[in-house]
């Protein structure tokens, strides 16, 4: 096997030290009933070609088509120094930096991370990162039950992105009588303030706002940040384009608490929706209650600046069942590909970047109104991404499939979404990696779908 | 580090650059169709920088670096081995990458044919009936695992309050176990290493939920009783969580679900050879019995006429742990090391950690103290009792490092004090076993005649030992002009 480096001479020289014949006498550690009873049943290896052979077959029967799918994980036209970055096997093959001194590079690499989340966010403290966006915003949710004690509900845009709402109820199910209010949309597709100040009480630990929300729609985040100060709870803010970001104003200066997002749409590729990689971001004043890895710069015996893992007594292994979270570790590389990302798009790139996505976005609403008749649902402004509603969603969708462009995604299709009559709404998402071409393909199937 | 060139600390991008530079080129977006009112001000503190810097910024910090690509990683807990180029490659075919997560279903069958394959090899490596791939990590497969256990015993009457842990055991476990709204219990660990059935029986009761086993357990050792533990479990209605933190050691040689567990996670970016990226991604699959099937993260995939396909109405499922489908990219990458190692090659894989784990122990032994003597799996721990001149643990870390050598797990295992956890992995060719004992034989002789030198260690990095106190004591964790050393 090409990755194993002993020779049967090796092998013998090992074992006379070791002193024994064999292996197996090695193996009598584990009581032999409870040896396996038979060879593993996988195929045989094979060499490189091979793999890259049944690799290709498999990536080869997936078809990719133009698409106007987002919905929490886009598209995006990244610079190649970003995977020569992340291939670098420096960064690639090297572990937590438990050893800080030969570990400079991953903890410098995360420290900038941290600062670029702190400033997107607009909020004083980042982590080093979390899974993904969903689990984000699930410890988000923990950290504000610690905050508030006492505190039991959660009032919950129905903005939020379902998956995230759906992780949070998984996170919470089973531990302790924490209740999750659905606060639905108004007309205009933001979360309804009427309701949600309805919903307001002492009880309350955290209101969730999608920022931009699902729907794409710009929701009233300041709103939601002063209704959740009248009632002590913890404002919480959830993007799951975080590109907005570098455009919007910052969800700190709009009152947030805890800011999470989903970083893939900042340097990741879609890769079938993973990995990404959870951006957290909290006031000063809730730093010993963030959860994950945190880096902090100090200096060295000889005065010299350097960085460190800090904090760790909030986490799992010392304090095990008493640490703010089980994570163990960050998305590292995934993080490294944010912020690299973000060095190349830098201050102003960045929200041109954002500014381009928002104007091309705007332009296809447009002619889907004008030239399809689709206009979208929500009257609110959006960012990239925009809601219509078509008569029959299903045929009208696998329509355009058949014509060779993605026109979306179906909301109905996603868990746990869709609790306000939206089935035949199509979220439709733009980002500078989509042409003019697309635009026409897209415009044209989507008024012959509808005449279908 | 870069041909032996110190170039001083390396700034930060916040302090590179210049106003106008951009490394982005972008057509002109036009005017803006938001209302001013919505938008930010500026990006105030970002730099600004052209390709190339990013680009040489980055890779002087990779230069600071170690990696398991470059140098000897023996991380104890963390198989560091070797991660073969061509996992990168497969992960990124176009096929791959640009699929997305919301794709209708028959534009992407080729994702979904190898995770299947992916489930299969991985039931058939644990003995287990059922596996999700959805959790992105050991930690959050934890999580789920213990969901799981709780909502199979809801589904029996009640919940039950408490999860018996060894003290051996990852942090991991009881902070997974918290989460989920158990008392943890720790049961203590024989001077042997080892858990035994009588320590176990002493917490058994009703309210018990289940046990989490580390097997082998983080002595490197294999938990001999593990039948009789198991059984002890399900005896009063409990169930068993294994750690499979260390697969590494039982492929081909044992299976968990032949031991009686009925949960186990398997961390892909450990036994199954996918980067460990500083810190992840990672993927922590999670295999369960039979009976447990029906509680895995939804969508589960089911294949009809041919066709595969997220089912989504799982009624009984703790529900989803992660957005989408787990960490893809990672999913694939370990598909790659299956595929190419092979069911023979997987054993001959654990069968030559434990050799060399082993080749270790004996080479060490009479300079460094081993707390359990005997046979060992894929990794060894010794302590620093035996070291002279008042050299500790960390001393003995920080000296390696200027050997060239990461240092080994410290300070873990908790139930031996000063421990020093080695695990070698099955890709280091006997050479560099051997520089490396004669590196930490050599330290140990140091610390008999020069313990000044070892504790004063590193001295041969790009920075010397850091001061974490006051890292903690003023956390400076974003970059702010005015405070920067």
């Amino acid at each position: 096997m090409r990755y194993l480096p002993h020779t049967p001479t090796d092998i013998s020289h090992m074992l006379a030290t070791v002193g024994l014949e064999s292996v197996d006498e090695l193996l009598v550690q584990v009581p032999a009933n409870l040896r396996a009873q038979q060879a593993l049943g996988l195929p045989d290896g094979c060499p490189e070609a091979e793999v890259l052979e049944r690799a290709g077959e498999l990536s080869t029967s997936n078809s990719i088509l133009p698409s106007f799918q987002g919905a929490g994980c886009y598209r995006r036209d990244v610079s190649s120094v970003v995977s020569a970055v992340l291939s670098r096997a420096e960064f690639a093959t090297a572990y937590t930096p438990y050893q800080p001194e030969v570990s400079q590079g991953t903890l410098q690499a995360c420290f900038e991370f941290q600062t670029y989340v702190a400033l997107l966010c607009g909020l004083d403290v980042a982590n080093a990162s979390l899974y993904d966006g969903a689990s984000a915003l699930a410890e988000a949710v923990l950290l504000s039950l610690r905050v508030g004690r006492g505190r039991r509900r959660v009032l919950m845009s129905a903005g939020v992105h379902p998956a995230y709402r759906a992780v949070t109820e998984t996170y919470l199910r089973g531990s302790g009588d924490t209740e999750v209010e659905l606060i639905g949309l108004d007309k205009n597709g933001r979360t309804d303030a009427d309701l949600l100040e309805r919903a307001l009480g002492d009880d309350v630990a955290a209101i969730c706002t999608g920022y931009p929300n699902f729907y794409g729609v710009i929701d009233d985040l300041g709103t939601a940040s002063r209704l959740a100060r009248r009632c002590g709870a913890l404002s919480l803010s959830v993007t799951s384009e975080p590109l907005a970001l570098g455009l919007l104003r910052s969800p700190g200066e709009l009152g947030a608490d805890v800011a999470v997002a989903e970083g893939q749409g900042l340097g990741l590729p879609i890769s079938y929706g993973g990995p990404g990689v959870g951006l957290f971001a909290a006031r000063q004043q809730y730093l010993r209650q963030v959860p994950g890895r945190l880096v902090g710069e100090t200096r060295d015996s000889n005065g010299r600046r350097g960085y460190v893992l800090t904090l760790a007594t909030r986490e799992q292994h010392i304090r095990r069942e008493r640490a703010t979270s089980n994570i163990c570790t960050n998305q590292g590389l995934a993080a490294l590909a944010v912020t690299t990302f973000l060095g190349l798009a830098g201050r102003k790139g960045l929200r041109k970047l954002a500014a381009l996505n928002t104007a091309r976005a705007h332009q296809l609403a447009e002619r889907l109104a004008s030239e399809a008749g689709l206009a979208p649902v929500f009257s609110a402004p959006f960012f990239n991404e925009f809601a219509i509603e078509v008569p029959d969603s299903k045929h009208w969708f696998e329509n355009c499939v058949q014509h060779g462009v993605v026109p979306g995604v179906r909301v109905a299709d996603l868990e746990g979404s869709c609790a306000d009559g939206g089935e035949n709404r199509v979220l439709v998402t733009v980002t500078e990696v989509n042409s003019d071409a697309d635009f026409d393909l897209l415009v044209s199937t989507a008024r012959q779908s509808m005449a279908a | 580090m870069s041909a032996g060139v110190d170039r001083g600390p390396e700034k930060t991008v916040f302090e590179k650059g210049s106003p106008g530079r951009c490394g982005l080129d972008l057509p002109e977006p036009g005017p803006l169709p938001l209302d001013a009112k919505l938008l930010r001000a500026d990006l105030e503190g970002f730099p600004e920088m052209s390709e190339p810097e990013v680009l040489r910024h980055y890779l002087r910090l990779s230069q600071l670096n170690y990696s398991a690509a470059a140098d000897f990683y023996p991380l104890g807990s963390c198989t560091m081995k070797y991660n073969p180029v061509v996992n990168d490659k497969v992960a990124g075919l176009e096929g791959f990458v640009a699929s997305h997560p919301y794709a209708p279903i028959e534009l992407v069958q080729g994702n979904l044919r190898l995770l299947r394959e992916l489930e299969e090899w991985l039931v058939e490596i644990s003995g287990l009936a059922s596996v999700s791939l959805q959790p992105a990590a050991g930690a959050q497969g934890e999580l789920a695992g213990i969901k799981i256990m709780r909502a199979w015993h809801e589904d029996q009457g009640k919940p039950r309050s408490k999860v018996l842990i060894p003290a051996s055991a990852h942090g991991t476990n009881p902070a997974s176990a918290a989460l989920c709204g158990y008392d943890c219990v720790v049961v203590p660990v024989g001077d042997d290493g080892l858990v035994s059935a009588d320590a176990v029986r002493e917490f058994l009761d009703d309210e018990v939920a289940g046990l989490m086993i580390t097997n082998p357990n983080t002595l490197g050792l294999f938990e001999p009783a593990m039948g009789e533990i198991t059984a002890a479990v399900h005896e009063v209605g409990g169930l068993v969580y294994m750690d499979g933190a260390n697969m590494n050691a039982l492929m081909g040689v044992a299976r968990p679900g032949d031991m009686g567990a009925d949960i186990l996670h398997v961390n892909l970016h450990k036994t199954f050879s996918t980067p460990h990226g500083g810190g992840g991604p990672g993927a922590g699959p999670l295999a369960v019995t039979e009976q447990l099937e029906k509680y895995l993260p939804s969508p589960r995939m089911v294949e009809k006429d041919g066709k595969l396909d997220w089912e989504y109405d799982r009624p009984d499922s703790i529900g989803p742990v992660r957005s989408f489908y787990g960490n893809f990219g990672i999913l694939v990458r370990a598909w790659a090391y299956m595929k190419a190692c092979g069911g023979d090659g997987l054993t001959e894989v654990t069968r030559m950690a434990v050799l060399a784990a082993n080749y270790l122990r004996v080479r060490l032994e009479q300079d460094y103290d081993l707390p359990c003597d005997g046979p060992c799996m894929h990794e060894v721990v010794f302590t620093d009792k035996k070291l002279e001149g008042g050299v500790k643990t960390l001393d003995l870390a920080k000296r390696l490092l200027d050997y060239g050598f990461h240092a080994p797990t410290i300070y873990f295992p908790l139930v031996v004090q000063g421990a020093i956890m080695i695990e070698p992995t099955e890709s280091e060719p006997l050479e560099t076993l051997d520089e490396f004992a004669d590196a930490m034989i050599a330290i140990a002789r140091e610390a008999r005649e020069d313990p000044g030198k070892v504790k004063s260690a590193p001295l041969n990095t790009p920075v010397a030992r850091l001061d974490e106190t006051r890292a903690a004591r003023h956390p400076r964790l974003v970059w702010k002009a005015e405070e920067s050393a």
